[in-house]
């Protein structure tokens, strides 16, 4: 019982200290970009500079918006925190992994978007119908290709359960697979999609050719926005840390002790600085699509999470 | 038949009786006295739905099965009545839809009483009995025969209400539709008897039961019933009726259609292949999975593009018909493979979903027949902003929304959570083949789920935020307690199902411990507040966690950011410093779904115009614009045209014996009655 209370509580801790890092991680990723296109760089505690002067601020609401556009902000947080909770980030064999698999984590994203999108057609301007139906559009090809390429994944595991299956993954060690190269393209791709950045969306303007998710919530501001903003935050790293446990999990702590917890916790740390790095890249050397163009690249992030399962069912189950 | 075992059975008795009460109540229902259709007939439809709870629930939580006689109809063809745990579940679903239309109806009703939309109210509530009448008739009948008549009264009865307001000539077409398929469907049905009767030797169930079938009539038999049921549930290509007659008849018989009619063609489906036929084959599955992804995906890219409120909703229900179709084919394959407690599972998920549907559909079209009912608008296009005017409404509908996008911690989200993680035991099948087709299946069917979700905040984002588009729809009020009643229960039954679902699946146990001899031990083994359907370290889903969550940010952001701040200030909407922004200037729904449209291309036969007007002169202006979209069913143009054309070239054909010449009609008469005479002999 009271080793099953210390696990609960490292779960707790693991999930606040996910939350609290998120701002992180997108200072951090700023701090590179800048960098890498001759900018001058902020230090990378400016997102909780941002977050805290918006939860100060007094609110401003638009004269149309409902109750529905206040509750929001809270749902789509308490949302990203539930994902957060169940993803793996320093340990695994966490029970609160059992709270929600691979699906539900898709779901807990589902209800985020759908209540911004909701929120975005609230107040009744053209801004934000455009952002709902153009989220609604690229949502409705990312979510199969992000599902195909987690059903690889979970097949081999022969789980979905996040945790069991990093597990797996650390456990069967270093084994090539071709179907698990697929499903890091294709995971990659959606993840890149989903968490608004460029080529899909950019998160860095407010120009109405550009924007899909910064439309939906052009209204929000005060306390609002930065719920809004840290829960985006959030969704980036939940992206990052779910293909560093997928594929690249070595490090992370199996069992509760101190020295394990804190090589996991560096672990990770590094994993994720490098992978931000690799996104600044791609962002840096790729442009903008055209609305029109998603559909390709996602209908291409589709083919190689199909392309894993057939690898899958072909190749590695020997039927 | 003893006096205790026997008493589930009274109770369905007891509560095809108060149906037929409520229909004998509203014939008095006359100009005068609406009343009695008010509060006479929906009161014993309100009996009605509680006895059959109360019948259905029994059975189901006791496992029971009650057989009985009937010395009706002809003498040597008496009525074998039976009521098991499978009925015994859709007793319950009808009941609780029943319950919730008799709290809504009597207001809803009183729109046809005076007024423009005045019609005869006696009509409404008789044939409203005898479509009840039918459905719980056919789901205690036990031979083919009473099957088969409650069967047809259900769908003649169905004709009548779909006719109600028969001044519009949609209405009439829509309605010989339905008639016409639901007797091709009915045709196809009693094929299917007609085989299990001829290896069985008798019309009763049992006897059927009992047959031994070669696998080659047996596939006849499923086929026949899969088409036939098929078509009364919508499935695809056999769904344009449904589009059609759903959204014309009056709100709370949509609700009764879409939620119960078409689970009828379910229950037919799993009586069969499961009771009946027994030995369900691994190929049939196929047959069904396809199908019902094809359903789930072409239903909700049709529902996509409608912007009549109510249209829409009847496109989902093709949808959800689809995943049922999925979990029911999922089950059959495992099943036919031999992997009993994966076929278990996907059947639970099949059944669950079926429950499911029925009360966020019932919710949904109770709200659509709310909005109707206050603003008389079913067009999308010209809502908007109904959140102000009826914040009860809204919040119930939005629920139902939420239910339907499969977003947890709703009910919607636990039966197709169910229907991945059956899809995701496909590695167990040694056929190469179903191992690939499964996952992409699954891969459907979030593509479903997406795009559902997409379709409703279109629905809900349209109708009910942004500002009022009509001068109506601004002065709407918020509609009276009994109608607001009946959708609440249906949207705390939705939470309900959703938060609870390990309770559900162990009360489901008695099904599939008689259709399949098998139960999900494993579903509730880590106590009620966890959800694992196969074991612990595969998958788990905790939904009272998520709803607890959700509440604790709610009460962490209203301690430490909402007290103490200072109240938020209102504001114009941002306008780019133009200024003055108008309702026409939000998105409406075809602006809503056009990326889609685009996308997609090719699924709709789409017919877009842009007419303009522009100005002679030396600059040429625009002065006018008019932009108009149609998107057609191309299963309608493909299929339904060209037979319909081929009858009617048929009856071209034939037409030359019509000489409109007596003496040759007495000649065709002769011949005939020779010819009879001649096989006789």
């Amino acid at each position: 019982m009271d080793s099953q209370l210390t696990a609960w509580a490292l779960a707790a801790a693991q999930a606040l200290l996910f939350i609290a890092a998120a701002p992180l991680l997108a200072g951090w990723l700023q701090r590179v970009k800048c960098h890498m296109q001759n900018r001058a760089a902020p230090t990378v505690w400016q997102p909780y500079r941002n977050l805290s002067k918006l939860l100060r601020k007094r609110m401003l609401l638009a004269q149309n918006a409902s109750w529905l556009f206040r509750a929001v902000p809270y749902i789509v947080f308490g949302a990203m925190l539930l994902a957060a909770a169940v993803v793996p980030l320093i340990a695994v064999r966490l029970p609160s992994a059992a709270i929600a698999d691979m699906i539900v984590l898709v779901g807990f994203f589902a209800l985020a978007r759908f209540f911004t999108a909701l929120a975005g057609l609230d107040i009744g301007t053209a801004f934000g119908g455009m952002g709902a139906s153009r989220e609604m559009m690229v949502s409705a090809l990312a979510e199969p290709a992000m599902l195909m390429a987690v059903f690889t994944l979970s097949m081999t595991a022969s789980t979905t359960n996040l945790s069991v299956a990093t597990g797996y993954i650390l456990e069967a060690g270093l084994v090539l697979r071709p179907s698990f190269l697929f499903a890091l393209l294709a995971l990659a791709m959606v993840a890149v999609a989903e968490s608004s950045r460029v080529p899909v969306d950019n998160p860095a303007t407010h120009l109405e050719l550009t924007m899909l998710h910064e439309a939906m919530i052009l209204e929000y501001g005060g306390r609002h926005l930065a719920l809004i903003e840290w829960a985006s935050q959030i969704k980036l790293m939940i992206y990052a840390v779910l293909i560093v446990d997928f594929f690249f999990p070595w490090g992370i702590a199996t069992g509760f002790g101190a020295k394990a917890l804190a090589v996991g916790v560096m672990a990770v740390a590094a994993k994720l600085m490098l992978l931000a790095v690799l996104l600044v890249v791609w962002e840096t050397v790729l442009a903008k699509m055209r609305l029109f163009r998603v559909p390709q690249f996602l209908g291409f992030s589709f083919m190689l999470s199909l392309l894993a399962m057939l690898t899958h069912v072909v190749l590695e189950t020997g039927g | 038949m003893s006096a205790t075992d026997g008493t589930p059975l009274l109770l369905a008795y007891a509560a095809v009786a108060c149906t037929l009460l409520s229909g004998v109540v509203s014939l008095f229902a006359l100009r005068r006295y609406p009343g009695f259709l008010h509060f006479g007939s929906f009161l014993f439809l309100f009996f009605s739905g509680a006895a059959s709870i109360a019948a259905g629930g029994w059975t189901l939580l006791a496992n029971l099965t009650v057989n009985d006689r009937l010395g009706f109809g002809l003498p040597w063809l008496a009525w074998h009545v039976r009521i098991d745990p499978l009925s015994g579940f859709f007793l319950v679903l009808l009941g609780t839809l029943l319950v919730a239309i008799s709290l809504y109806g009597p207001s809803y009703t009183r729109e046809f009483a005076r007024g423009p939309a005045a019609q005869p109210l006696p009509p409404l509530g008789v044939f409203t009995a005898l479509f009840v009448i039918g459905m719980q008739g056919l789901l205690i009948a036990d031979d083919a025969l009473l099957f088969m008549i409650f069967w047809e009264l259900m769908s003649l009865s169905g004709y009548f209400l779909v006719v109600y307001q028969h001044q519009h000539a949609a209405n009439r077409h829509a309605a010989f539709i339905y008639l016409l398929l639901a007797h091709v469907g009915a045709l196809v049905i009693l094929l299917s008897f007609g085989v299990l009767a001829a290896f069985g030797g008798g019309l009763t169930f049992d006897a059927m039961r009992a047959a031994r079938l070669t696998p080659l009539w047996a596939t006849i038999a499923f086929g026949c019933a899969f088409a036939g049921f098929g078509i009364k549930s919508g499935m695809v290509p056999l769904h344009v009726w449904l589009p059609d007659a759903h959204p014309v008849a009056p709100s709370h018989i949509s609700a009764l259609m879409s939620g119960a009619m078409i689970k009828m063609g379910i229950y037919g489906i799993v009586r069969l292949s499961y009771d009946l036929i027994g030995d369900v084959r691994w190929e049939w599955g196929v047959v069904v999975l396809i199908i019902g992804t094809a359903s789930s995906v072409l239903g909700v890219l049709y529902a996509l593009m409608q912007h009549d409120l109510k249209r829409l909703l009847a496109y989902h229900s093709i949808e959800n018909i689809g995943i049922i179709l999925m979990g029911l084919g999922l089950s059959m394959i495992f099943l036919g493979s031999g992997h009993r407690m994966l076929g278990t599972l996907g059947l639970v998920a099949a059944l669950y979903h079926t429950l499911n549907h029925a009360l966020f559909k019932g919710l949904l079209f109770l709200g659509a027949g709310s909005v109707l009912y206050r603003t008389h608008a079913r067009d999308l296009d010209q809502m908007g902003g109904l959140i102000h005017r009826m914040p009860v409404t809204a919040f119930l509908f939005l629920i139902g929304c939420v239910a339907i996008s499969a977003l947890p911690p709703f009910n919607g989200f636990v039966s197709e959570w169910l229907t991945f993680q059956t899809a995701l035991q496909a590695p167990a099948l040694t056929n190469g083949l179903l191992r690939t087709m499964i996952p992409i299946a699954a891969a459907l069917l979030a593509l479903t789920g997406a795009l559902a979700a997409a379709c409703f905040v279109k629905a809900f984002g349209i109708a009910f935020l942004g500002k009022p588009r009509t001068r109506r729809v601004a002065r709407a009020r918020e509609v009276p307690a009994g109608m607001q009643g009946g959708m609440g229960l249906l949207a705390l039954l939705c939470l309900l199902l959703g938060v609870l679902p390990t309770t559900v699946i162990e009360a489901m146990a008695p099904i599939t411990q008689l259709l399949v001899h098998a139960a999900l031990p494993s579903a509730a083994a880590q106590g009620w507040l966890w959800l694992t359907p196969i074991s612990p370290t595969v998958a788990s889903y905790s939904a009272p966690f998520v709803v607890a969550a959700i509440v604790v940010v709610f009460g962490l952001g209203y301690l430490f950011l909402k007290r103490g701040a200072v109240p938020a200030r209102r504001a114009y909407a941002w306008d780019c410093g133009f200024g003055h922004l108008t309702q026409r200037m939000q998105y409406t729904s075809t602006a809503f779904s056009q990326p889609i449209r685009r996308v997609f291309a090719g699924v709709w036969k789409v017919d877009e115009h842009i007419d303009t007007l522009a100005d002679a002169g030396p600059v040429p202006r625009v002065t006018s614009l008019h932009y108009s979209v149609h998107t057609h069913d191309w299963s309608w143009l493909w299929c339904y045209v060209p037979i319909g054309r081929m009858v009617l070239a048929a009856a071209n054909r034939i037409g030359f014996i019509q000489t409109g010449n007596i003496h040759t009609y007495l000649k065709f008469s002769f011949v005939t009655l020779l010819a009879f005479l001649w096989i006789v002999s």
